[in-house]
């Protein structure tokens, strides 16, 4: 490791303040880009699911229309 | 035929199929990569002689600002393809590239903001570099918005591809904007066609985090893909298929 102690690496000699502001951005670009996508694929998901459920609705009642 | 191969490829139903253990793939590389990366990054390589430890945000700023490009570059060659060949699913990366590449341009101008009030003194110049890449994030917005607004799917394919198209015109801009202007803004540091101008223990975990990032973007368009391919082929048989095997159904 290139720094002597975990507070010196914490403190970036003095530019802690912007490496670690840096790497937050990073980090909440990371899941952004994880928690939208998982976020649409639950929507198409729902909307096939209920779009098959419609049709297996439809054909049951006019297979057997009593 | 065998030259008709990549026929294959515009085949929503074949790049799903395909595509399902890819995925796997490139999340479990992209996570080993950027993890290396940014331990490297963060506490092995060597702060720099002038900048000191600020140097480190390096390690997300280049290659966000770099993919940032490539991503577009991309989406205005796929956009290319839609218009010439007509392929749906070149027209669904432009639309799926465009969100990621917006958030890769705002993370490269925050890092670049962050890293110039440190080396710099300030969070912001309006210089050319900044300025133009200041653009290509609004110019991501534009084409998010331009997609969103017209209903016709068709017709904002077509639409938001042509906005690609001309788009570009940005990119060598910000390519050579440090050359053309006096600005802030190093040259590029990296050339293909040179060696580093750099000590190796710095760029090897920076060239790590490149590939890494590139690999990040590959993984999000294809899970992003996959979501559309299968919203607009919900009504086929395998998409049936599909949601039994995974138990939605």
């Amino acid at each position: 490791m290139y720094f002597d102690s975990f507070t010196d690496f914490i403190a970036m000699g003095g530019h802690g303040t912007f490496v670690w502001m840096a790497y937050a951005c990073f980090l909440m670009v990371i899941i952004w880009n994880l928690v939208s996508p998982a976020i649409r694929r639950r929507q198409v998901l729902e909307s096939a699911r209920r779009y098959w459920r419609r049709v297996d609705a439809e054909s049951q009642s006019t297979e057997s229309p009593s | 035929m065998n030259w008709v191969w990549f026929h294959k490829w515009a085949s929503p139903k074949w790049f799903f199929q395909k595509t399902d253990a890819l995925v796997l793939w490139f999340g479990f590389l992209c996570l080993i990569l950027l993890t290396v990366g940014t331990v490297w990054g963060l506490a092995f390589a060597p702060e720099d002689f002038k900048q000191g430890n600020s140097f480190r945000i390096f390690y997300i700023h280049v290659p966000s600002a770099i993919l940032a490009q490539s991503i577009f570059m991309a989406m205005a060659i796929s956009a290319a393809v839609g218009l010439i060949w007509r392929i749906k699913l070149a027209h669904i990366f432009v639309e799926v590239a465009a969100p990621i590449g917006a958030s890769i341009t705002l993370l490269a101008l925050l890092t670049g903001a962050i890293w110039g009030k440190p080396t710099w003194g300030t969070w912001w110049v309006w210089d050319a570099r900044l300025t133009s890449t200041l653009i290509q994030f609004f110019i991501y917005l534009g084409i998010i918005s331009l997609y969103q607004a017209i209903e016709n799917r068709d017709t904002a394919s077509k639409a938001t591809a042509i906005a690609c198209l001309v788009g570009i015109v940005n990119l060598p801009i910000i390519k050579f904007s440090v050359n053309w202007w006096n600005t802030l803004h190093q040259p590029a540091t990296f050339k293909l066609t040179e060696a580093p101008s750099m000590a190796t223990e710095m760029w090897v975990p920076g060239l790590i985090m490149m590939i890494g990032f590139y690999l990040f973007f590959a993984y999000l368009v294809l899970i992003r893909m996959r979501s559309e391919v299968l919203e607009r082929e919900k009504r086929s048989a395998w998409v049936r298929e599909y949601l039994e095997k995974k138990d939605v159904l």
